[in-house]
Formats: C-alpha cells, sequence, structure tokens
C-alpha cells in the first residue's frame, strides 16, 4: 500500500511485519522514531507476540538481543553513533555467537566534537566486527533491506545492521509502498535456529577458544560471510520477483554502459549522484553510478566488473580514517588493484557530520577528477581558508586552544563585523 | 486567481507552475526533472516541519510524488527553523536542501531581520507571508516587486489561526494560503492532508483556519487585480 509516511515510521512498520519477537532499543537521535513507533505498535497490539523491552543503554539493548537471539527469538534493535560505540563489545559478540540480529543503524556522526548530523562514521567504526552491513539508498529501500536483512541473517546466522542515511532518510516524509503481512510471510519464513538455548536439550553457547580453535572460528565466520556474495544477488531476485521492484543486491548500476567516468557511493547520496549524472550526461560527459549496498561482504568481483571498462574512478563516501583517507575508496582500491588496466583512484570525503552535498559541488568534483586529478584525499567543499588559519595559529602559539571552539570563533567573526 | 486555486493534477498544473509532465523533452536533448521546491521558515514549535509534511501529503493524495524534509538543526522552541518540500511528477531522488525555491512561505515575519528567508528564491517564484501587516511595513516591497503580479501574499495566519484553532500556530493556514496562491494542490487535498495530521476536533479547527486563509488569499488576489 502505498503511503506518504516518515522513512522512520515505514521502516518500523516494515519490521513489525517481519514479525520479531524481541525488541529492544535505547533511544538515540536520528533513530528513535523507528523504536518509538515499534512501541506503539507493540502496545496497540498490533505487533502480537513481541515482547518490547526497556532497557538502560545501548549496552544493555544489544545484550538483552544476544540473550533473545540464542534463546531462539527473532531479534531486532537500532541505534545510532555514539549509541554503537557504547555497545561495541556485544556488536562483536552477537557476531562471534554467529547470532542473527538485525539491527537499525541511523548513521550519524561521531564525536568529538559532538554533532547530531549525519555521516558513516559510524557504520565504518564497526566495519571489521562481522556483522553484514547493507546500504539503503532510499526509505523503500530501507524498508526492503530489513525484510531480506532478516531472511540473509538468519540463513546465514550472523547479524546483519541495516544502515540508514540518519535524518536525510529517517526523517524525511516520502512515498514509500508498504507490503501486506502475506507477502512478507511468504517472503521470509519463520526463523528456525541452527543454534538455540532449550532447557530440553541444554547446551552452552560462548565457550572460551585457545589458540588451538580460534583462527578456525574466524575463518568459518569469514567463509560464512563470503556466502553472503551469492544469497544477496539471489535473494535481491526473488525479492524483485514477489514485490515488483528493485532493492537489494550487493550493488547496482546507474549508466555505467560506454561510461568512462564511474562514480562509486553508498546510501542516499545516489540519489542526488543520479541527477548530477543525467545533468552531466545531457552535456556529453560519459559518466555513470554505481551504488554499493553491501558494504560488508565487500562484492570484490562484481564491484571489478562493473568498474573494469572505466578510466576514472571516483569514490564519494561519508567518512574519514584520519592518518589514511576515505575507507571505502581504500576497499574499492583493493577490488580493482589486479585488474590489468586499472582506472585510475580519485577519493573523495563528502558530507561530514551532516554538511550537504549539493549537485554544484558534485558537478565541480566529476570534473575536476578528470581535468584536474588530485593526490591523496579530497575534502568536497572544504573551507581552506578557515583550515589555514588554524594551522598558520597553532603553529605560532603553543597553548592554541581547542580547536573546534577555534574553528567556530572564526567562522562567526564575518557575520559580527556585518552588524 | 480564482481560477488558479482550482487548478489540479491534471488541469494544466504545468503552465501555471512550472511543473512538467514526466517525460517532456527540456529542448536540449534530455528529459525533464522538474519539479516545485518549497521552503518554509518559521520558528520553534510553529509546526513549520509538520506544514512541510502536510504539503507533501497533499501532494501525494493528487498521485504526485513528494518529499518533504526539516533542515535538521537543533529544534527548541522560538529558534529559526526551516523545512522543505518537493513536488514533481516523477521519482524524487534529489537530497540537497533546496537552495533555489519556487516558493518560500514566512510562517513568522521577524525572522526577516534574522534570516535571509528570500536566499534563492527563483525570478518567477511565489512568497506567502505570515502578517496582519503590508510587504511595505515589513519593507519587503522590493522583493515583491520583482516577482510576477500576483505571486505574493500577506496573509494574516496567525490571527486566523487564534480564531479558529485558540492557538496563534499559522501552518495550516499558510498550507490554505499556498493552495490558493498557487494552484499547486487542490484544497481538498490541503483538507484531507491536515485531517491525517490531525484528528478530530483538532482536525476541524484546522481545517477551518486553512478555508478561511484560502478564502483570504483568494479575495486579496481578486481585489489586486481589479485595482491593476
Amino acid at each position: 500500500m502505498l503511503k506518504q509516511i516518515e522513512g522512520s515510521r515505514a521502516m518500523a512498520e516494515g519490521i513489525a511485519l517481519c514479525r520479531p519477537e524481541v525488541i529492544c532499543a535505547y533511544p538515540i537521535t536520528p533513530q528513535t522514531h523507528i523504536v518509538e513507533r515499534l512501541g506503539e505498535l507493540v502496545k496497540e497490539g498490533d505487533l502480537a507476540n513481541c515482547e518490547f523491552i526497556n532497557v538502560e543503554s545501548e549496552f544493555a539493548a544489544l545484550s538483552v538481543a544476544i540473550g533473545a537471539s540464542a534463546a531462539g527469538a527473532r531479534a531486532y534493535t537500532a541505534t545510532a553513533s555514539q549509541g554503537l560505540l557504547f555497545m561495541a563489545e556485544a556488536v562483536y559478540n552477537a557476531s562471534g555467537l554467529g547470532l542473527p540480529i538485525v539491527m537499525t543503524l541511523g548513521n550519524r556522526a561521531i564525536g568529538a566534537p559532538i554533532n547530531i548530523w549525519n555521516d558513516h562514521s559510524d557504520a565504518m567504526s564497526m566495519r571489521d566486527a562481522g556483522w553484514l552491513q547493507l546500504f539503503a539508498e532510499t526509505n523503500q529501500e530501507a524498508l526492503d533491506l530489513h525484510i531480506q536483512a532478516f531472511r540473509l541473517a538468519e540463513e546465514l546466522s550472523m547479524p546483519a545492521m541495516v544502515c540508514v542515511d540518519g535524518f536525510i532518510l529517517t526523517h524525511a516524509v516520502e512515498r514509500v509502498d508498504i507490503p501486506d503481512q502475506a507477502q512478507v510471510d511468504a517472503y521470509l519464513p519463520p526463523y528456525d535456529p541452527v543454534q538455540v538455548l532449550d532447557p530440553a536439550e541444554p547446551a552452552s553457547i560462548g565457550a572460551m577458544v585457545g589458540p588451538e580453535a580460534f583462527t578456525e572460528v574466524r575463518f568459518l565466520a569469514h567463509y560464512k560471510q563470503t556466502q553472503a556474495l551469492r544469497l544477496l544477488p539471489a535473494y535481491a531476485e526473488e525479492f524483485r520477483a514477489a514485490f515488483g521492484r528493485e532493492s537489494g543486491g550487493l550493488l547496482r548500476r546507474y549508466r555505467t554502459e560506454d561510461a568512462a567516468l564511474v562514480v562509486v557511493a553508498m546510501g542516499s547520496v545516489c540519489g542526488t549522484i543520479k541527477d548530477t549524472i543525467d545533468e552531466m550526461r545531457a552535456d556529453g560527459v560519459a559518466i555513470g553510478l554505481v551504488t554499493l549496498v553491501a558494504f560488508r561482504p565487500f562484492p570484490v568481483e562484481a564491484l571489478r566488473d562493473a568498474l573494469a571498462g572505466a578510466r576514472d574512478v571516483v569514490v564519494v563516501e561519508k567518512s574519514i580514517a584520519v592518518g589514511m583517507g576515505g575507507q571505502l575508496a581504500t576497499d574499492v582500491d583493493a577490488a580493482l588493484r589486479n585488474l590489468p588496466e586499472p582506472p585510475r583512484l580519485h577519493s573523495a570525503v563528502a558530507g561530514l557530520g551532516g554538511r550537504p552535498i549539493t549537485r554544484r559541488s558534485l558537478h565541480r568534483l566529476f570534473r575536476q577528477a578528470t581535468d584536474a586529478p588530485w593526490e591523496g584525499t579530497h575534502f568536497l567543499d572544504l573551507n581552506e581558508q578557515v583550515v589555514g588559519r588554524e594551522i598558520h595559529r597553532t603553529r605560532k602559539t603553543r597553548r592554541s586552544g581547542p580547536t573546534a571552539e577555534n574553528l567556530l570563533r572564526v567562522l562567526a567573526e564575518p557575520a559580527r563585523e556585518a552588524k | 486567481m480564482a481560477a488558479l486555486a482550482r487548478l489540479g493534477s491534471d488541469a494544466g498544473v504545468g503552465q501555471a507552475t512550472g511543473l512538467a509532465r514526466p517525460g517532456v523533452p527540456d529542448g536540449r536533448g534530455r528529459t525533464a526533472r522538474l519539479m516545485f521546491q518549497i521552503r518554509i521558515h518559521g520558528r520553534g514549535s510553529q509546526g513549520v516541519v509538520t506544514a512541510a509534511e502536510m504539503l507533501s501529503v497533499a501532494a501525494f493524495l493528487e498521485g504526485r510524488h513528494a518529499q518533504a524534509f526539516p533542515s535538521f538543526g537543533s529544534e527548541r522552541m522560538g529558534a529559526p527553523v526551516v523545512s522543505f518540500c518537493r513536488i514533481a511528477d516523477i521519482e524524487i531522488r534529489l537530497r540537497e536542501p533546496i537552495m533555489e525555491p519556487d516558493c518560500v512561505i514566512v510562517q513568522d515575519p521577524t525572522l526577516l531581520k534574522v534570516v535571509d528567508v528570500f536566499a534563492g528564491l527563483k525570478p518567477g517564484g511565489y512568497l506567502i507571508v505570515n502578517t496582519n501587516r503590508g510587504f511595505a511595513d515589513l519593507h519587503i516591497e522590493g522583493i515583491v516587486a520583482g516577482l510576477p503580479r500576483g505571486h505574493a501574499v500577506a496573509v494574516p495566519a496567525s490571527e486566523i489561526a487564534q480564531k479558529h484553532v485558540g492557538r496563534p500556530l499559522p501552518n495550516a493556514a499558510m498550507l490554505g494560503a499556498f493552495a490558493a496562491l498557487t494552484g499547486l494542490v487542490h484544497l481538498d487535498s490541503v483538507q484531507r492532508a491536515i485531517r491525517e495530521t490531525f484528528r478530530g476536533a483538532v482536525g476541524d479547527a484546522n481545517v477551518a483556519a486553512a478555508l478561511a486563509a484560502h478564502d483570504e488569499t483568494a479575495r486579496r488576489g481578486a481585489a489586486a487585480d481589479a485595482a491593476a
């Protein structure tokens, strides 16, 4: 049923259709509306056979989900930003134990400095934690990915994170097709755990493992994740057949046939990039986009195939590994390096802490990649004047003070002068 | 003006607003992806975000694609707040803030001294200001003069809301004025969108405010036409 609905509420309705049996979460912006709505659905009885458990922290939220999942329940939680960091130990435990929890991550920057706005730093902080990580481009896909995530997670018995751009998607009201219960039931079978804590058949989960088997346990986790490279396209195809729309899979191509310049990106910015590409195509630029849906597992082969014909690849990502550069660019580079004639890779970091990524800036970036390529990592729309002033100031003064506050003071100056 | 207000999704809205039908080539070999973009300025607790959401619902009810989103600040009572709404006949993929609006709605005229609410307003755009004073009193008659005739209206939405809703919450009234001024959405759709957001008596009161503001806007438009 088509609805004009806030992204968070649409996701909540989709998650409810997956019939979770235990939901526990701790509120943190911008994820809060999702679990608030789920709480209502449980309370109103629209989501039956589900226990909504209030907890005192994110660490407890995921710990409860771990316990519930180990007891054989379909478990769900959601978080963002510092909330994900606070549950970090449990994040690793959930995957290490092989428990198919589904978690929504309302992507948001990580402090300090404190910042409630969108970027992908939180997802990147847990990229090596052993979870499947899927990125949604639209609110429709955000809803759809949850349905696919439960199926994938439970088939492989490993947790899945559905990454959704905070505010840009979670707080946007737009058209979403909410499936009906029968459709979802036909697609997503009841949870049939591969391991379960059952008093009738006692077992222990979470043994201490020494050097004699730890490598093998990790190998099997890696092996298991690579199975998702096969399952994700199959599930997406099955989803398309059942629901009549494209959602999920490993990656999607947009106007990449004959494209000399291909952009790689994840999440909602892909919409703005598509509009930019249409404008540049109209002006005769052979440019296309690869939208990565699966970041973990990283679809090395599919990406290599999609980028093999390009002369230039621009990676646009909303996070930065300080001291190294863009994490996505690093992974894309690894996928390309064994090509006989790899495309030139251009790495751009954009949209940090909620800075809007505009068509105007993207036009400039994409043209620059071919006309005047840069070295290393490019920071889109960086205020070079302010940065230069701060570097100069810190060189002059030993006790130069806190960086963030200094920058804010400098930025406030023109406004003060104007008055 | 009155004719404009009755234009709907199937009745030549393209001519009235510049909103193109899907798949119309723009002469440069590309398929037009035109859309109508509205930016709403107000203060925290004036229902600025809800206004954009209700407007998107009204457009959706007419079979259009619409996208409403807030300006993601730390919203608090009294602080300047911005919300956005895009309306198009094809899927809206764009996620940047609206920097070149086709319509600016100002829910609180005290913002005129604080925020550049007109930033990027298109030359053929629309302007709706909530005030019981004239444009000259607000010192924005120059801005209004730069817009096509009949594209700007000052409507006392807070007064209208006070009368019908019992609180000076201008958002529903402003949407009634929007329907009258631009003809982009039916007044019927605005009413339905308001009722989807506010149930029962509160919905009735807000619908009454929207109707009153709609009629006031249409009356002022007709008076201006007669004077011209």
